[in-house]
């Protein structure tokens, strides 16, 4: 859906809003459609994106990953070269350069593991801005690195203790202080989440990834990629690998974390096991007990550990365009050391996932077949967390 | 005539202006909730909203949010919570709000979850989460079985006053300040702006009730002067709910609503 109507991609989407937040949102969708097609403004983006950031990044055959499975080629998207080590940075500098247009003079943004106020900090630094991150207070534990890291690119970090103390409350918390300083403040969302037009905004700025994509494979085998994985938690990187190729006949899977397994009470696969609902600005599916309140979720990646999902994943679930699959902790743990193993590269583990998946699809598909896993970002954020699992989990 | 409505029409006919409570249904317990209520009607309150609490509230600060994580932590569910405004509507006439966010009533459905609170005795319903525009299937089913009160902000445009007054019904809700509930902070030009402005806008079709930051009677004094038809209170009462033991709790919270009913009486 190119540019949905009222904000709805069918059902999904929308804008529920507090209305004090009404004309920022109106003011910001005014911005969005005047710069997203002003030429200087794409000139002044891409040369972030490529001088900056490090665009366009590689398409990389995992050929030793490939051959040890035994079935179709594996091909990686590198997001996790990017300056930051995640593709979030696609995203913040484009909203960030549109903030400085807007003569936005304080930007605020919520963040779960970090990777996203990280990649805030820096756009924000870079363009010469201030920004206040709002992060669970739990995650500032987990993720303690991190948050130096934010502090130290001059950024205020505010610990939020409300609510489950992740994710989500983080979301509420920036919400809040949005209305509060609706009046010269730009709200960062980093995910393709939150009211129109946040989620399609976000969803164009992360586009890059399918689009380069696209026009690598063509390069490789002058086709699309039979298959095109990515993972989903919000669904910002998934949805910029995807949209440029829903038109095409490559097959899309979306892959969420199954956690400790679906059954269990302690996973963040929204689309697989969630109901429909209205939280953070979007209907949307929804993690929620049978009243409607919003439930606590788990992953072994901060990153993944959100209770909702993007509108247009929503949508497309639906429509039944792209799968949603899911991994579980202990798959995901298993292909974070596979990749690493086989080819030197080490993923975050919210890409994991994707990785996972991947080589189940892999195993049953053609040598001739070639799939696209998009590898969102990098995982030495991770090792001590997968450090603890091993420790618990494996003997020896 | 709702009842919401016939309470504007009587407090006309006295020439006073509606006094508002919010107060967090089962917080810190149900007891509470019931000892509070009577209190209010002993005090000579008019209107009743009852906090329905939602596990993300993201148009509140620190007080309601607080109030709401500790009504769920208690057990309040929806079944009971009917039951409780049941109670309630036994004992009184009083015009009852339910506020709570759109999710809520979303997952039971409109319908269904509209003629089960109209059943119980619910008035009317504010949504802070709902905007006009997605409103479409709420305000269906709300139609002669509820009124549906929209908020309003100071920096709405005249356009937007006029569509979200034609949607509301009841009255219409203007927040007073850029923030979330429960703010302190004086009495703003901009807000006396916005008062006089939405006045003009709806030309006294529908009565405005103003809220969030409302907190002693010098405030209800300030804003009535300044033209509101009704004042709200809500973090206050928490507040008071929270540090009086419950065996004074209708006594103390009878007192504070005199204190700030007398305030609107012209």
């Amino acid at each position: 859906m190119k540019y949905p109507k009222n904000g709805r991609f069918g059902e999904f989407g929308g804008k529920y809003i507090p209305e004090t937040l009404v004309p920022a949102i109106e003011e910001l969708e005014e911005n969005y459609l005047k710069f997203k097609n002003d030429k200087k403004f794409k000139k002044e983006l891409d040369y972030y994106l490529k001088v900056y950031a490090g665009r366009p990044t590689p398409l990389y055959y995992a050929k030793n990953l490939s051959e040890k499975i035994g079935g179709a080629k594996i091909y990686l998207k590198r997001e996790d070269l990017l300056h930051g080590g995640a593709h979030k940075i696609n995203n913040t500098l484009g909203q960030a350069l549109l903030a400085k247009k807007m003569n936005k003079k304080r930007i605020i943004a919520e963040t779960g593991a970090g990777q996203h106020g990280v990649a805030t900090a820096m756009a924000c630094a870079a363009l010469g801005m201030k920004a206040e991150v709002y992060m669970g207070y739990r995650d500032t534990i987990r993720q303690k690195q991190n948050v130096f890291r934010m502090n130290m690119l001059g950024c205020e970090v505010h610990p939020v203790k409300a609510g489950s103390k992740t994710l989500k409350d983080a979301i509420n918390e920036a919400i809040r202080d949005w209305i509060t300083n609706v009046e010269n403040t730009y709200y960062l969302l980093g995910s393709a989440v939150g009211p129109h037009p946040y989620p399609v905004m976000v969803r164009d700025f992360q586009s890059v990834i399918g689009k380069e994509i696209k026009s690598q494979m063509k390069k490789i085998n002058n086709k699309t990629p039979d298959t095109v994985i990515a993972c989903v938690g919000g669904g910002s990187n998934a949805i910029g690998t995807f949209y440029p190729l829903v038109d095409t006949n490559s097959e899309i899977i979306g892959v969420e974390a199954a956690g400790h397994g679906l059954k269990s009470k302690m996973h963040s696969a929204t689309l697989s096991a969630g109901s429909k609902g209205v939280l953070h600005g979007m209907m949307t599916y929804l993690l929620q007990d049978k009243e409607g309140q919003v439930t606590e979720t788990h992953s072994i990646s901060a990153g993944l550990d959100y209770p909702g999902v993007g509108p247009e994943h929503s949508y497309y679930k639906d429509n039944k365009r792209v799968k949603y699959h899911s991994a579980t902790d202990s798959e995901v743990i298993e292909a974070f050391l596979t990749l690493t193993r086989t080819e030197g590269i080490i993923p975050a583990l919210e890409s994991s996932h994707a990785i996972a998946e991947a080589m189940k699809v892999a195993k049953k598909s053609k040598k001739s077949e070639s799939i696209v896993v998009t590898l969102s970002g990098r995982g030495d954020k991770d090792i001590e967390e997968v450090q603890n699992y091993l420790s618990k989990h494996v003997k020896n | 005539m709702s009842r919401i409505k016939e309470k504007f029409a009587e407090l006309e006919a006295k020439n006073q202006k509606a006094l508002i409570s919010y107060i967090m249904a089962g917080f810190p317990n149900e007891k509470s909730t019931m000892s509070t209520v009577k209190g209010l009607i002993k005090g000579g309150i008019d209107i009743i909203e009852l906090g329905f609490p939602f596990s993300d509230p993201l148009a509140d600060g620190p007080v309601i949010q607080n109030a709401s994580t500790v009504s769920l932590e208690k057990g309040t569910k929806i079944a009971n919570f009917f039951t409780l405004v049941k109670k309630i509507r036994k004992e009184t006439d009083t015009p009852l709000v339910l506020m709570t966010y759109t999710n809520i009533l979303y997952h039971r459905g409109y319908s269904e979850f509209i003629a089960e609170a109209k059943k119980a005795g619910i008035d009317g319903f504010i949504l802070p989460d709902m905007s006009v525009e997605e409103s479409k299937e709420y305000l269906q089913a709300a139609k002669n079985n509820a009124d549906t009160i929209f908020l309003i902000s100071p920096n709405t445009s005249n356009t937007r006053i006029q569509k979200i007054s034609k949607a509301s019904t009841g009255f219409l809700y203007l927040v007073a300040v850029f923030g979330t509930t429960g703010v302190k902070t004086g009495i703003k030009k901009y807000t006396i702006d916005a008062i006089k402005q939405v006045k003009k806008q709806t030309k006294g079709k529908i009565p405005i009730g103003v809220g969030f930051g409302i907190s002693t009677p010098d405030d209800v004094k300030k804003y009535i002067r300044a033209g509101a038809d009704a004042v709200i209170v809500g973090s206050a009462y928490l507040k008071l709910i929270e540090k009086t033991p419950q065996n004074q709790l209708e006594s103390k919270v009878a007192t504070f609503t005199k204190s700030l009913k007398k305030q609107t009486i012209l």
